[in-house]
């Protein structure tokens, strides 16, 4: 089929030439241009039996290529000399490209495509002869037509173009690391622009002390501080001393930490454990103070959940700011408190956190409800009954840490001093007793509206075992065989055997229990479980 | 002045290098930094007044040309109806307006039929030729018309056609505000002001996300590849680009390119880096005021393509333009431009007087496009020697033209 093409083409090519040249007689551009094409052959000086041969075998070869060519014919019977020209270079186009479609490469296409269409533009008389405009556009929607934008020193051709792919239409892995890292710097750029001007450090001050869910929170906030786009310093004070697994958990962190350790040991009740939170904290904001560390401080409990908003929004604080902190005081009790319709929706939110009056500024608190809880609270860590926070609790504020130095440029007098505070031995509560006139605290987070963090504690029973530093030395041993599973050491019978023994075994179960039973189809199952 | 010489000069540099520190830059375009001028005072501009049938009636017949792309030529004549640069008397006029809508005219699916428009147009002009001297004086020359359209003044939405018409003869003297603009073109006349495609401001504004989500869109496009009603064998639309595109990049990730109509498409491209801008049909689009509305560099992909207001706005600066040959190296092109290019392209896009040169906001706001038109108009004043005509001379041929065309409307 192509051989019998080539050589038509290369007829009609020819023909073509001596009809340009004999034609156009303005024309002073290679009438190469013109390309294949059929249609010259009117004006050629041919015989009717070459006619007949050309019409006969036009039609062998519509048969296979069909619509197209046929249509291509039709052109080239009813187009004029002008439109010959036209014609002919996309006609060569389309029958070209029904020649690549044998191909694989279209990339053929498009060179020869172009080529014929950029040399046709040179050839192009001005566009005239619209009088069998109106067959071709009967013809086809997408009329095969060449036309330059109508200005010869114009590259850019009208008409029908090849699609341009190139062979491994893939991506690059070089380009594409290099998209990333583009895309990086963008939104380093944007966080520049648009996100906070001076991010300073974040202070993050969080009580910790050994114990079998240690692990779980304190992974949880490391990954939470991970994230962080700030510069960070982790200020971890431990209860009853710094232990090894701690340390190893702060050390893989990665992140800038300060370990402190406390004396005390914590405590195994609730209430006592919240005090004894409430001194570590006030250690940790001494030794800020000592070094001089300068930042926002963040207190973030080890069993809490933090957003990554909560850090872009405490960069906004002067002195100090209240955050709305999200209670989850449930804890998978099996009893929940049975409230009454009307308790349920009368039911406060679970919010802790600043409210505001319309005008924006500071009016009160919003604290957790612990009514409907009362009396099946936790009392003892680790009992499985809610845990409640009590009274105001210290994540939902954060600090400037210039606040707690001994001298700083700005400090308001509405804060007291630290080493004031606790003095007489008296409990800190919250940190609202760190200052004068707690009315100054700043909300933020759009006033209290946005839940920053939530606040959660989950303990395991105080005296439960875990493995030191959760590595499991020496390797553990096999207590007891699985039921289905036959130990080859353990018995000399076959697998198969054992089997039988069990659908045996089981088949008895299963009669005494259904009276009408399928052996056949529960053994099937069995078997497949096994 | 010699006391008050040193801290007038220190207070200029400290302002200076508070503009320096901030993050756009000016935008100066080949006619220097005018994005910014005031165009009252520098021009006067007589609006004609036309029976309604040429303006008020197309818009009441189809009230969808107020939002389609084509609505500058509408909100052109509100604008100018209530200007500062109205005058009311045309002897001291510079300009003359013709408020004539010739994309009025809608399909039932809401596409502007050019077949009448040539008509209209003729009709129009005979009617102010009729009526008032000013167009004799000068056959058009001080005389300015907005038309919008595919290939402005050519009034057909094929090419070759277009092409084949020119533009209306009766437009050769006068300046021709139209969207369509590529170099070396019939239908873009030596003088026009380029502007863009109506965009709805408003629709625009209320999809705005906060400006510091990150951009994690390497490339983003949505449109058509291929027109298979139109262009079934596929090569001619978009001369091949768009299918180029899609053929080269569909399998690659960093491109996030489909045919979709997502209802997140504004939020999409405020999370892009990169916004294609292919040509379709005609070189121009609405995609490139989104594009600069939402802070995305645009990547235009028409060759030899005039922007809008190119004599103001340095779009080699802000677009990266690739030739439509070197569409299978798009990703090897965007990927190894220089990072302090693709900054800087950034804040020149958020210069919010770039954005407001985009723009046609009812009602007008300073900086708009409505007054970078003007700005355009009144830079070519004074009229040059050629615009008035002698007495008795004659240029323009009220007969030439296709039959068609010369038919009364």
């Amino acid at each position: 089929m192509m051989k019998s093409l080539l050589p038509q083409s290369q007829l009609r090519r020819s023909s073509v030439a001596t009809a340009a040249r004999s034609a156009a007689g303005g024309d002073g551009s290679a009438a190469d241009g013109g390309g294949g094409g059929a249609g010259a052959g009117a004006k050629a000086p041919a015989s009717s039996t070459f006619w007949f041969l050309l019409h006969a075998l036009c039609c062998l070869i519509s048969l296979f290529l069909g619509f197209r060519f046929s249509r291509l014919l039709f052109f080239l019977l009813f187009s004029t000399t002008a439109l010959y020209h036209s014609t002919t270079s996309s006609s060569s186009a389309a029958v070209l490209r029904a020649t690549t479609t044998t191909t694989t490469t279209t990339t053929t296409t498009t060179t020869t495509t172009n080529t014929f269409t950029l040399s046709f533009a040179a050839a192009n008389p001005p566009p005239s002869n619209p009088a069998n405009r109106t067959a071709l556009e009967a013809a086809a929607a997408g009329a095969d037509k060449g036309g330059t934008s109508g200005n010869p020193q114009s590259h850019v051709v009208v008409g029908r173009h090849g699609i341009r792919i190139r062979p491994w239409p893939h991506p690059d892995p070089v380009e594409v690391m290099r998209a990333h890292q583009i895309m990086e710097r963008v939104q380093e750029e944007q966080r520049r622009w648009y996100g906070v001007k001076e991010p300073r450090q974040v202070l993050v001050v969080t009580p910790t002390y050994s114990r079998a869910f240690q692990a779980l929170h304190l992974t949880g906030l490391l990954h939470s501080l991970r994230n962080v786009p700030y510069p960070l310093t982790w200020i971890v004070v431990e209860a009853g001393g710094t232990t090894n697994a701690t340390a190893s958990l702060l050390a893989r962190s990665g992140l800038t930490f300060v370990h402190i350790p406390f004396p005390d040991r914590m405590p195994h009740e609730w209430a006592d454990r919240h005090a004894t939170e409430n001194r570590m904290r006030i250690h940790a904001l001494r030794a800020i103070r000592e070094r001089k560390m300068d930042g926002v401080v963040v207190f973030a409990d080890d069993s809490n959940v933090h957003s990554m908003e909560l850090f872009d929004e405490v960069q906004k604080v002067q002195w100090m700011g209240a955050v709305s902190v999200g209670i989850l005081a449930h804890t998978g009790a099996a009893e929940q408190p049975r409230l009454s319709e009307e308790e349920k929706q009368n039911m406060p939110l679970p919010v802790q956190g600043p409210a505001c009056n319309s005008s924006g500024h500071l009016a009160g608190w919003h604290t957790f409800n612990s009514l409907p809880f009362s009396g099946k609270t936790a009392t003892v860590v680790g009992e499985a009954a809610p845990v409640l926070p009590k009274g105001l609790e210290w994540a939902g504020f954060v600090l400037n840490s210039r606040m707690l130095w001994k001298d700083a440029e700005g400090k308001p007098d509405w804060v007291k001093d630290l080493d004031a505070v606790g003095e007489n031995g008296e409990e800190i509560e919250n940190p609202l007793n760190l200052l004068n006139d707690p009315s100054s605290v700043e909300p933020l987070g759009n006033c209290g509206k946005k839940v920053l963090l939530w606040w959660l504690r989950v303990e395991a029973r105080a005296d439960s075992k875990f493995p030191q530093g959760w590595v499991i030395e020496p390797p553990l041993d096999v207590v007891v065989p699985a039921k289905r599973t036959p130990w080859p050491e353990t018995t000399t019978e076959l697998p198969s055997e054992l089997l039988e023994d069990k659908q045996e075994q089981d088949d008895r179960r299963l009669s005494r229990a259904n009276k009408s039973s399928r052996p056949r189809s529960t053994t099937k199952r069995q078997g497949k479980e096994n | 002045m010699g006391t008050w010489g040193s801290p007038l000069a220190l207070a200029a540099l400290l302002l200076l290098a508070v503009v320096a520190a901030q993050d756009t830059e000016r935008i100066e375009g080949s006619a220097g930094d005018v994005l910014e001028d005031d165009p009252v005072g520098r021009l006067k501009v007589y609006v004609y007044e036309l029976p309604t049938k040429y303006n008020k009636k197309m818009v009441a017949k189809d009230s969808r040309c107020l939002s389609h792309m084509f609505a500058a030529e509408i909100f052109m004549h509100r604008f100018l109806l209530s200007s500062a640069i109205r005058t009311l008397n045309p002897e001291e006029a510079d300009w003359f307006y013709t408020p004539v809508y010739t994309t009025c005219d809608l399909t039932p699916w809401g596409h502007p039929l050019p077949f009448k428009s040539p008509r209209i147009m003729r009709s129009a002009i005979q009617f102010i030729s009729k009526r008032w001297p000013y167009w004799n004086r000068t056959e058009g020359a001080d005389h300015f018309f907005v038309v919008p359209h595919d290939f402005g003044a050519c009034f057909h939405y094929q090419e070759e056609k277009a092409i084949e018409r020119g533009v209306l003869p009766l437009l050769r003297r006068a300046t021709l505000v139209q969207t369509f603009g590529q170099k070396d073109h019939v239908c873009l006349k030596e003088g026009s002001i380029t502007i863009p495609p109506y965009a709805p401001p408003q629709k625009m504004k209320t999809h705005l996300v906060p400006p510091e989500t990150p951009r994690s869109i390497f490339v983003y496009f949505r449109g058509l590849f291929y027109d298979t009603a139109n262009d079934p064998e596929g090569g001619y639309y978009a001369r091949g680009a768009r299918a180029s595109v899609w053929e080269n990049f569909k399998n690659n990730p960093l491109f996030d390119i489909s045919t979709d109509h997502p209802p997140t498409y504004y939020e999409d491209m405020q999370r892009a880096v990169f916004c294609l801008c292919p040509l379709g049909w005609a070189p121009w689009s609405p995609r490139l005021v989104e594009a600069v509305v939402f802070g995305c560099i645009p990547v235009i992909i028409a060759d030899d393509i005039v922007l809008p207001f190119a004599d103001a706005i340095p779009w080699e600066e802000i677009g990266v333009f690739v030739a439509e040959d070197d569409v299978p190296k798009l990703d090897t092109i965007l990927t190894s431009i220089p990072m302090e290019v693709i900054l800087r392209k950034q804040r020149l896009l958020a210069n919010p007087s770039m954005k407001q040169a985009m723009l046609f906001p009812q009602p007008a706001q300073p900086g708009d496009a409505f007054h970078q038109i003007l700005n355009g108009l009144a830079r070519k004043l004074p009229h040059g020697e050629d615009v008035f005509l002698k007495p008795g001379q004659k240029v323009l041929n009220w007969t030439e033209g296709p039959r068609g065309d010369l038919k009364p409307w």
